[in-house]
C-alpha cells in the first residue's frame, strides 16, 4: 500500500456570472512513495494550485479522494509552502513558525531548521525587514517545522533572481536530506524540476491529468547541463507526447 | 526638538484661547459668561467638596461599561457580517434603521420599556454606539487578507489562534478608529441619558446647574470632563497604538 494516494475524478468550477462549468481536473491519479521528492510540471492554468489546495484540504469540493496515511495522530496531513510567503507581518519569524508548529516541536529544532536555511540571525526579525528570498525561506522553515506527512510547495522560488533561486534550491535540498519528507513541488521550470526531483509528473492542459511519470535515478551532483540535455533528448524520443515541455 | 516646539505651540494656542475668553467675559460682564478664573476656582471648590469626583466617577463607570459592551458586540457582529455576504445583505436594512434612529428616541424608549434603571441607561448608550462600530469593523472584515486566512487553515490554527493572531491584528486600525470616534460619541450621549433618567452623574449635575442657572459650575464640570477624555487618549489609546504597531 502506498502511503499517499491522490485520486481526483473531477474538479469543477462554476463562474458566478454565467452557468458555464469549467473542469479543471479530470481523472488525475498518482501515488507517492516514502520520502520521495516529486515535481509537478504543467502548462500555466492547468490547475496545479487547484490540485495542491485539494490535497491540502483547503478545497474539499471535488469528486475523488485524497488518502494520506498518518503515522502518528499529532501530525498534520500536509504542510504548505504557498506561491507567496504568507507570513504574518505582525509576528516575528520565530513566532510565525511556532504558531504553525504548535507544541509539537521544540525551539532548538526550529532554530536548527532556520540555521539550515541561513536564517540563524533573523529569528526575531519581522518579515518586512527581510528580502523576498529570505521570506520564502522562512515559509519553507515553517513548513519543515510542522510535523506532516507531505510537504506541498507551489512554485516557492518564482520571481526570485536566478542566483538567489539556485541558492534557495540548494538549501532546500540540504534541509530535505537532513529531514526527509514526501515533497510535492509544483513548478513551471523544467530545469528546476530536473535539478530537484526524484520523479517528475507531467500534467496536461485542463482538464488536467497525468500524461507522463518520469523517474530520475541519477544522483543530483551528476545532473550537469550536458546530462540534462541528453536526458531531455531521450525523453522526447521515448515519450513524444510531452515534447511541448522539453 | 519637534516635541518641544509642538508643546510650545499648543500651550501658546490654549493660552490665546484663555485670553480671548477672559477679555470676552470682561467686556460682556454678565453671569452668562463667567471668566476662566471664576470657572477654575469653581472647579477647585467642586473637587475639594468631593462632589465632582463622585459624579465624574459614576459617569466614567457608565462610559467604560457601555464602551466595552459596544466595542465587543460591535466587533463580533461586524466581523460576522463582513465575512458572510448573505447575512450582510439580509441584515443591512436593520443596520440602516439602527444608524438612523435619533439618540434621544432610543434613550426615551429604553427608559419607557425597562424603567428608569441603570441597565436601561447603559443599554441606550450601547444601542446608539453599536451600529457605528459594526459598520467600521464590517469594512475591516471585508478587507481581510484571504491568503493569510487560508494559510491559517492549512496549518490548522483553529478558531482561537486564527482570531487572535491572524484576524484581530488586521482589524486593529478599524478597532482603533471606532474606539476613538466611539469615545467622543458615547460621552456626549451619556450626559443626555443621565439628564433624562438618572439621579447622579455629570448629566444629572449639569441639568441641575441649568435649573439653578449656575453657569460657572456647568463650565467647570465640562472642563474636568474634557481633561479626563484627553487623559484617556494620551495615557491609554496612544501608548496602545504604539505598542501594537511596533512591527511596522
Amino acid at each position: 500500500m502506498h502511503p499517499i494516494v491522490v485520486d481526483i475524478k473531477k474538479k469543477n468550477f462554476t463562474s458566478n456570472s454565467s452557468d458555464r462549468i469549467f473542469t479543471a481536473i479530470e481523472n488525475l491519479k498518482f501515488e507517492l512513495l516514502e520520502n520521495e521528492f516529486t515535481c509537478i510540471i504543467g502548462p500555466s492554468g492547468c490547475g496545479k494550485t487547484t490540485l495542491l489546495n485539494a490535497i491540502a484540504g483547503l478545497d474539499n469540493d471535488f469528486d475523488g479522494s485524497i488518502n494520506i496515511k498518518k503515522t502518528n495522530p499529532s501530525e498534520l496531513h500536509s504542510s504548505y509552502v504557498f506561491q507567496t510567503p504568507r507570513l504574518l507581518p505582525w509576528r516575528t519569524v520565530m513566532e510565525n513558525i511556532q504558531l504553525a508548529a504548535g507544541d509539537n516541536h521544540s525551539v532548538p529544532f526550529i532554530i536548527n531548521t532556520l540555521q539550515h536555511l541561513g536564517l540563524g540571525n533573523n529569528m526575531n526579525s519581522y518579515p518586512h525587514h527581510l528580502s523576498l528570498g529570505m521570506q520564502r525561506r522562512v515559509a519553507i522553515a515553517r513548513a519543515f517545522s510542522v510535523q506532516s506527512r507531505l510537504l506541498l510547495m507551489d512554485e516557492p522560488f518564482v520571481s526570485l533572481d536566478p542566483s538567489t533561486a539556485k541558492k534557495a534550491r540548494e538549501l532546500l535540498l540540504n534541509l530535505w536530506r537532513e529531514q526527509p519528507r514526501n515533497i510535492l513541488f509544483v513548478t513551471h521550470d523544467l530545469n528546476e524540476a530536473f535539478e530537484l526531483a526524484d520523479r517528475i509528473l507531467f500534467l496536461s492542459d485542463s482538464p488536467s491529468h497525468v500524461i507522463a511519470d518520469v523517474q530520475i535515478t541519477s544522483p543530483r551532483p551528476e545532473r550537469t547541463p550536458q546530462f540534462l540535455d541528453n536526458f531531455k533528448n531521450q525523453l522526447s524520443i521515448k515519450q513524444p507526447h510531452i515534447h511541448q515541455f522539453l | 526638538m519637534m516635541l518641544r516646539s509642538s508643546l510650545f505651540n499648543s500651550t501658546l494656542s490654549l493660552g490665546l484661547l484663555l485670553v480671548i475668553w477672559q477679555l470676552a467675559s470682561l467686556s460682556i460682564n454678565s453671569p452668562a459668561l463667567p471668566s476662566p478664573i471664576l470657572v477654575l476656582s469653581t472647579l477647585n471648590q467642586a473637587i475639594q467638596s468631593a462632589e465632582l469626583l463622585h459624579h465624574l466617577g459614576i459617569t466614567l463607570l457608565r462610559l467604560a461599561t457601555s464602551f466595552f459592551l459596544a466595542m465587543i458586540l460591535g466587533t463580533a457582529i461586524g466581523l460576522i457580517l463582513g465575512r458572510h455576504h448573505k447575512l450582510n445583505t439580509f441584515f443591512d436594512s436593520w443596520l440602516i434603521i439602527l444608524l438612523n434612529i435619533p439618540a434621544l428616541v432610543t434613550i426615551i424608549l429604553c427608559y419607557i420599556w425597562f424603567g428608569l434603571i441603570e441597565t436601561a441607561a447603559i443599554l441606550a448608550v450601547v444601542i446608539n454606539k453599536l451600529p457605528n462600530v459594526i459598520v467600521t469593523i464590517r469594512e475591516g472584515a471585508r478587507n481581510l487578507d484571504d491568503p493569510l486566512i487560508e494559510m491559517a487553515k492549512a496549518y490548522h490554527f483553529g478558531r482561537y489562534k486564527t482570531l487572535v493572531h491572524v484576524i484581530l491584528p488586521q482589524l486593529y486600525p478599524y478597532i482603533m478608529a471606532s474606539a476613538r470616534t466611539g469615545l467622543a460619541l458615547i460621552w456626549k450621549i451619556i450626559l443626555v441619558v443621565e439628564m433624562l433618567g438618572r439621579s447622579d452623574g455629570m448629566g444629572y449635575q449639569i441639568h441641575l446647574f441649568f435649573q439653578l442657572f449656575d453657569i460657572a459650575s456647568i463650565m467647570a464640570y465640562t472642563v474636568s470632563f474634557i481633561v479626563i477624555i484627553q487623559l484617556i487618549e494620551t495615557a491609554l489609546l496612544k501608548p496602545l497604538d504604539k505598542k501594537t504597531q511596533r512591527w511596522k
